[in-house]
């Protein structure tokens, strides 16, 4: 048995991937995780709109946190603030009640306002300086009945998308190496441009072809709406899955064999799905750690499938993940055919002159 | 990434000379050099072996040869991509393809046209004894069968130049006149065929040899000019000797065989006409005596 163990250390020695994620991992998921992993909601962002905006936006308590105010807009500039995400909550004033508007694919930023409403509104002799007298009319928009599946299948979508596009292109290139086959590519009378594409094309059709059932099923069965622009949302899910392929080649031009392409893999999806507001809301990752929500892709393509399925955002509204994207896509796509290029020209040794 | 002196020069007017090959390439890696200042001619027509114990460097100069790898200097001569023919040490196929898809996908790579693929392939199938099975996975099929797909696939473009690393290897006798036929046959329609071996006795009927040592060429030319540039004696003897002579004798079969160099005493036993396997053999002998001389 004592041979046996000192193998397995040997091995597991040679083997720094693994090792780095036995020792690494858990500290780095535990630390992040510890920040991220929160579903409290500590701000609400708040646009105010209405003749009494300034009084209201004035007296509106914690969590709240009035973010734009203008009196002499009313409720349809409120209903963009939250269409566009610029605000989870608006107030509309004006009227003989105020209405409180709420984004309910917010969630947990909706949920944490209506009970911050409802405590208001049940506190003995509420009204103190000036605050409206009666009580508001409260709406929840895009998910009146704050369903979760509404909000958790635009972004299961960008998951498989991950899924499909990351691990199993990963696993697909390095193939080649493992089968021994990548040589005979290399000499082949094919460009690597030619191999590029042919690798990366049928993992973009079957993704494509995956995106479609998950959303054909998310709206049959889960009944999510889906009030946006299909283009604006497959213009979304193209960039979105030129990143995810290309991390996924990226990832098997440095790994061995297809073991280390599925750690690999595991370690850009985890993220992923971890940060990337698909589960825990943004909002409320710590400043520390949400930096790194930015870097990733999912962080864009959930905005944007969330924002066109749900709140039937315009494009105009959504530049700033499709600007991300398109311009992660672009560092990774070139870095990945790069690598790609380099992994399949003949290899040169260096001169022995 | 251009080509550069000293580095892949494909598509030349390498046939000038009848032929293809490498002109005093080196490589190395790692700091150690894998080739030294190595030349092969590789005329069409023929089959040239490279014959050498592991880690001589044979698969390093036939990686050159088909373009997988460029040399640190020197020259290689070989023509464009589509004319080269490449079976690497493992056998270059899609263990999860079929050996027809296997045959399909290289078709296609190197531009052949579908009917004539189809043709192509039936008949390398059919005289390589693979006919039956052309459905199976490649993976599932024995070690000779997946070298002889691996060679069919290496043909299937009717190449110029075939460069084959151990293509018998591993392989039954059987299926191994079935590849020397296939090979042969290749380099009667004209095509150079460049192949490594361990087994001197296959290298015996190619028509250039290169006998390669830790990178280093050992002996070069055709079979009988390598025999025949033998120094020395050759003598067969009842047992291992003791002391020296140990270091210049080796056991073939069941007897023991003596070099004597130049000008040394001899002994008792039998004088022995060297084959290939002797001489080659004998060279690498001559220059582990050389570099001891020489450190002492």
């Amino acid at each position: 048995m004592w041979a046996m163990i000192v193998k397995e250390f040997r091995q597991l020695r040679r083997d720094r991937r693994t090792l780095a994620m036995m020792i690494a991992m858990p500290v780095l998921l535990l630390v992040v995780l510890g920040y991220a992993a929160t579903f409290d909601v500590s701000s609400i962002a708040v646009a105010v709109a209405g003749p009494r905006a300034g009084v209201a936006a004035a007296a509106l308590p914690r969590p709240f946190d009035v973010v734009a105010a203008d009196a002499a807009q009313g409720r349809a500039w409120a209903q963009d603030q939250l269409r566009d995400g610029r605000a989870v909550v608006a107030v509309v004033t004006g009227g003989a009640r105020p209405v409180v508007l709420i984004d309910g694919t917010q969630l947990f930023a909706a949920r944490a306002a209506l009970t911050a409403l409802a405590s208001r509104a049940g506190r003995p002799g509420a009204p103190a300086s000036g605050a409206t007298p009666a009580a508001p009319v409260v709406v929840v928009l895009y998910n009146p009945q704050l369903k979760t599946s509404d909000i958790m299948i635009p972004g299961l979508a960008g998951v498989v998308l991950v899924f499909i596009g990351t691990i199993i292109t990963s696993l697909g290139v390095v193939r080649e190496r493992q089968s021994g086959t990548l040589e005979q590519l290399a000499v082949m009378p094919l460009r690597p441009r030619d191999v590029f594409l042919g690798k990366i094309v049928p993992y973009f059709v079957v993704a494509a072809a995956d995106l479609v059932i998950v959303l054909v099923v998310g709206v049959a069965i889960f009944r999510v709406p889906f009030r946006g622009s299909l283009p604006v949302f497959g213009l979304g899910a193209l960039l979105f899955l030129f990143v995810t392929l290309g991390i996924g080649v990226l990832i098997s031009s440095i790994s061995q064999n297809q073991g280390q392409a599925i750690q690999l893999a595991v370690m850009t999806l985890l993220p992923q799905v971890l940060l990337s507001g698909l589960i825990f809301p943004l909002s409320s990752i710590a400043a520390g750690v949400r930096w790194i929500a930015y870097l990733l892709p999912l962080t864009y393509f959930n905005e944007i499938s969330r924002g066109v399925m749900l709140r039937a955002e315009p494009i105009g509204a959504l530049w700033q993940p499709f600007v991300f994207l398109t311009v992660l896509g672009a560092v990774i796509v070139t870095l990945a055919s790069l690598r790609f290029r380099r992994y399949l020209a003949p290899a040169r040794a260096r001169s022995a002159a | 990434m251009t080509s550069r002196p000293g580095s892949l020069a494909a598509g030349t007017a390498g046939d000038e000379q009848g032929g293809w090959g490498a002109d005093q390439i080196s490589v190395q890696y790692r700091g150690q050099l894998a080739l030294d200042r190595i030349t092969l001619h590789a005329a069409s027509g023929q089959v040239s072996a490279v014959v050498g114990g592991d880690g001589a460097g044979k698969t390093t100069l036939l990686r050159c040869l088909a373009g997988a790898l460029a040399p640190g200097s020197g020259r290689v001569r070989r023509p464009a991509a589509r004319q080269v023919g490449y079976l690497p040490a493992s056998s270059g196929t899609y263990p999860d393809l079929t050996v027809q898809e296997n045959l399909d996908f290289r078709a296609a790579a190197y531009g052949v046209p579908a009917a004539r693929a189809r043709e192509r392939s039936g008949d390398l199938l059919e005289r390589a004894g693979l006919a039956s099975a052309r459905d199976r996975l490649a993976g599932q099929l024995s070690g000779g069968m997946r070298q002889k797909l691996g060679v069919i696939a290496a043909l299937i473009a009717g190449p110029r130049l075939l460069v084959l690393d151990e293509p018998t290897t591993g392989v039954d006798p059987v299926s191994r006149s079935g590849l020397w036929w296939l090979i042969a046959r290749a380099a009667a329609g004209g095509c150079a065929v460049v192949l490594s071996t361990t087994y001197l006795d296959e290298a015996e009927r190619a028509a250039a040899v290169l006998a390669l040592d830790a990178g280093r060429e050992l002996a070069a030319g055709t079979p009988e000019q390598i025999v025949a540039a033998m120094p020395g004696v050759l003598r067969g003897i009842a047992g291992q000797p003791a002391g020296e002579d140990r270091q210049r004798a080796w056991r073939r079969g069941g007897s023991w065989r003596i070099w004597d160099p130049p000008g040394s005493a001899g002994g008792d036993g039998t004088a022995i006409t060297p084959d290939l396997q002797d001489a080659v053999t004998i060279a690498a002998i001559a220059r582990e005596l050389q570099a001891a001389g020489g450190a002492r």
